[in-house]
């Protein structure tokens, strides 16, 4: 087995083996959420037969160790459980599975997500690229102070600010991004064009930044002054001598964003009103849902494990010494 | 050799930028290169040398510019043209070699297509085809499986393969000139022989013009026609290479020749300080001494010898409790030390202290001369106050510095100073054995010498024992008492100075001695028939 293959493996198995303890991080810091989950969900009114026979039917009462794998057991084979809204203090019970009410909204925010990195990224590695190979001139610091200055402002001003001039004084998008799952791509795209152009201004600078010291770090390495000295053009020292050796520390910054877009954009979705799985966890919280609060963290944290994993292949793959051991 | 003029550097002068503010480095000098001629630039670090071999192809490295004189090559001004109309000279017409072949070819492309960039970026087409030539020039230069060698990547081929793959990535497109800046200075002796038999040969079929920089004038002297010296910036003489060897003009000159001159006569005794016992010790699963046993009379140096990897570093290791032995043991004064580093008592770390070849990074930089050499008096012997400033300035006497020294910081100090405040802190802990791990690699010549009169003056006042590291057989000759050759984690032999310096040899003593290189200009074409024969 090639080794490299042997070093995936390894990895996939450390972040299978993350997500188990993250797992066990989350479920141990809600059930140390104060209060009693029964009373929270049903309501003050909620006659005590009817808060006994919900704890009941959620096993509240079982030690919470044996709670924890039952849990882990039943996301194990995709039954992420049954939401606990839509149940009443009558004892009416129309709650729903946790896939239905996750499933759509994950779907959302990985349209907005994929929609803002097909951007952003290859923009951010242009800027970074070009930056680097007119590093010092009046490009370069118009790009560089451009960039700090998206990444300085709050970004929920940033979508004011979009919204001011591009929904406002110019009425050529909509401000509230509300789809539907029925809605056609075209109008989808169209609704997203705001809340992904603010998502970019956000992560570019970060990405921008990463690329461009990656690579004028390693312009100091004598085989790029050999590189100069076998009469290579400044654009082929950057593209054919610098990039090949700086690709895992653009991946790493990268991965870090893609896995922000997915986790970290509620704000962006509240300001567009855009459903996503941000806003539903929030809400989860509100509520006491504590299904679908336990998914919603278990998929941030997948979405993280699983991202830095591809940047760590990418880092190792681009890496010949990795690639082609001795 | 032709009279055409092929290089014509006339009044150069270079500044460098450091501590905010511009300094000369090149203090106009003129260099003139005949086509197929072949000349050695040589001085110590600092001369300006590298500066001034980049220079000859228009080239300032960052931090420098050219303040003046013009560089004709073949009639252009290099000079006066920018780097956008010097490009397409480089590379293909003028060849740079570096010193570190590992650190100068990219870590992510083949051999191959490294070799051919710049022939290809030309369109030039050598033999028909650049990588066919390539191929010829891998097997020109000795290269084994030439045909496959270029598919490797850079890390999958040894240090010596690398410098030749260098060499036939500057002869791809038949350059002009090729400038050889230090190119066998980081490698070992048995295979510098082979890479500078295989440049000079190339150099020789091609006919092309050289720069070759070194400080390791047996080596220039192998490949020069002339020989130009170079100090501060500024040429001392020039002359052809027999003429510059045998009767040197100037005094600085005649004193860079005589410091191979240093002796000592060799002396053994019975007392033993250090006995290794049939160590063997790895690295992880890697096992790299096999069965090794040294052994150390009391106040005598002991000389080890070998190639890198032959594990002479990680004998002074197990010695110093840093990587505990797997088998073996080790006594000191006659009792075993503990392996581990953890469990030796602080009289057994005091009596046997190190000395390391980077004086730079062996030293804390926030630290002033004073706390580095304060420090193990305070540890192992308790001084403090005034007590310890006075012990310090007589160790400054000792190594021939003066308290001017005390709260200088090691950004401060020249390379030789820094070598000397490291010999200090050694001798502060009052040890009876030094381990010295190639202290004077890193360092020229001149300071070499006085690094190692010192030692000697140390040894015979004060009855050290030196175990002294090193694959410079001329420091060797110079002090040690005792040989021990080492090859592949093993001892081929040990024994007096005079019995491993003279035959008979075992075969890998005499490689080893033989390819030291020698002031002859002949040396190396001898050796070669000698070992073709």
């Amino acid at each position: 087995m090639h080794p490299v293959f042997k070093t995936v493996l390894k990895r996939l198995g450390l972040g299978v083996a993350t997500l188990f303890v993250v797992s066990a991080i989350i479920f141990s810091s809600i059930s140390m959420l104060p209060g009693d989950f029964g009373e929270a969900v049903l309501g003050q009114a909620a006659t005590e037969e009817t808060v006994a026979a919900f704890r009941d039917e959620l096993g509240l009462d079982e030690p919470a160790v044996v709670r924890y794998f039952q849990w882990v057991g039943a996301v194990a084979t995709g039954d992420l459980g049954t939401s606990f809204s839509g149940r009443s203090s009558s004892g009416v019970d129309r709650s729903r599975p946790v896939v239905d009410l996750v499933g759509p909204r994950l779907w959302n925010t990985l349209f907005l997500a994929g929609v803002t990195a097909m951007i952003a990224v290859p923009l951010a590695l242009l800027l970074g690229l070009t930056a680097a190979l007119y590093r010092g001139s009046v490009y370069d610091r118009a790009v560089n102070v451009t960039t700090l200055t998206t990444i300085a402002t709050p970004e929920f001003f940033v979508a004011y600010i979009l919204i001011l001039v591009f929904a406002a004084i110019n009425p050529w998008f909509p401000s509230l991004a509300n789809v539907q799952a029925d809605t056609p791509l075209a109008e989808r795209l169209y609704r997203v064009a705001l809340p992904a152009m603010t998502l970019t201004l956000v992560i570019v600078a970060h990405m921008m930044r990463m690329t461009r010291a990656a690579i004028i770090n390693l312009l100091a390495s004598p085989y790029i002054e050999m590189a100069r000295l076998k009469g290579a053009t400044p654009r082929e020292i950057i593209l054919r001598h610098a990039l090949p050796n700086a690709w895992a520390p653009i991946a790493t910054v990268i991965a870090f964003n893609l896995a922000y877009l997915v986790v970290g954009v509620v704000v962006v979705e509240v300001v567009f009103v855009y459903p996503g799985i941000g806003q539903l966890m929030v809400d989860a919280v509100t509520t006491r849902d504590i299904p679908v609060v336990q998914a919603c963290a278990l998929i941030f944290a997948g979405t993280y494990i699983l991202l830095n994993l591809i940047a760590d292949i990418i880092g190792i793959i681009t890496n010949p010494r990795l690639l082609h051991p001795r | 050799m032709t009279s055409d003029l092929l290089l014509d550097m006339r009044d150069i002068r270079i500044d460098g930028f450091s501590d905010e503010r511009w300094h000369p480095i090149i203090k106009g000098v003129n260099l003139q290169l005949r086509r197929g001629e072949v000349m050695g630039l040589i001085g110590e670090s600092g001369a300006g040398k590298s500066t001034l071999g980049k220079a000859a192809m228009g080239y300032t490295q960052p931090g420098c510019k050219l303040t003046g004189g013009s560089i004709l090559f073949d009639g252009m001004d290099l000079a006066a043209m920018s780097e956008a109309q010097k490009r397409p000279l480089w590379g293909t017409r003028i060849a740079y070699v570096a010193q570190s072949a590992a650190a100068s070819f990219n870590p992510a492309h083949r051999l191959i297509e490294q070799t051919v960039e710049a022939t290809n970026r030309a369109g030039l087409s050598p033999n028909g085809n650049p990588r066919e030539d390539a191929v010829e020039l891998y097997d020109a230069l000795q290269l084994p499986n030439p045909s496959s060698i270029g598919a490797r990547y850079p890390h999958q081929v040894s240090g010596g393969q690398l410098q030749r793959v260098m060499t036939a990535m500057a002869m791809s497109p038949r350059p002009d000139l090729i400038i050889f800046d230090e190119p066998t200075t980081a490698l070992d002796v048995t295979t510098q022989v082979e890479v500078l038999a295989s440049m000079r040969k190339i150099v020789e079929e091609f006919n092309t013009a050289a720069i070759y920089i070194t400080h390791d004038l047996a080596v220039v002297a192998q490949m020069a026609d002339v020989i130009k010296v170079l100090r501060y910036g500024e040429e001392v003489e020039e002359a052809e290479t027999r003429k510059m060897l045998t009767a040197p003009e100037m005094p600085y000159t005649k004193s860079l020749w005589s410091v191979r001159g240093l002796e000592k006569p060799e002396e053994t005794s019975d007392d033993l300080i250090l006995e290794v016992k049939g160590v063997d010790a790895a690295y992880g699963v890697v096992k790299v001494l096999h069965d090794v046993s040294i052994t150390m009379p009391r106040g005598k140096t002991v000389a080890v010898v070998g190639e890198s990897g032959s594990g002479k570093s990680t004998t002074a290791r197990v010695i110093t409790g840093l990587l505990p032995q797997s088998g073996g043991e080790v006594l000191f004064n006659g009792e075993p030390l503990p392996p581990q580093l953890k469990n030796r008592s602080r009289a057994q770390l005091q009596k046997i202290q190190m000395i390391y070849q980077m004086a730079d990074t062996a030293m804390n930089p926030k630290q002033t001369v004073g706390e580095i050499i304060g420090r193990p008096l305070e540890f192992y012997l308790g001084f403090k106050g005034r007590a310890r400033d006075a012990r310090v300035s007589e160790l400054l006497q000792m190594i021939e510095l003066d308290d001017s020294f005390f709260d200088r910081l090691p950004s401060e100090l020249s390379g030789g100073q820094k070598q000397r405040i490291c010999i200090a802190r050694a001798l502060a802990a009052e040890p009876e054995l030094i381990i010295c791990d190639e202290v004077t690699s890193a360092l020229d010549q001149i300071v070499q010498e006085g690094i190692l009169k010192l030692l000697l003056r140390l040894q015979k006042e004060f009855n050290y024992s030196y175990l002294f590291i090193t694959h410079d057989i001329a420091t060797v000759k110079a002090i040690s008492d005792e040989i021990v050759v080492m090859l592949e984690g093993k001892v081929v032999e040990q024994g007096l100075k005079s019995d491993v310096l003279e035959p008979p040899y075992p075969d890998y003593t005499q490689l080893l001695l033989s390819s030291v290189p020698e002031m002859d200009p002949d040396w190396l074409t001898n050796l070669l028939d000698a070992r073709a024969g």
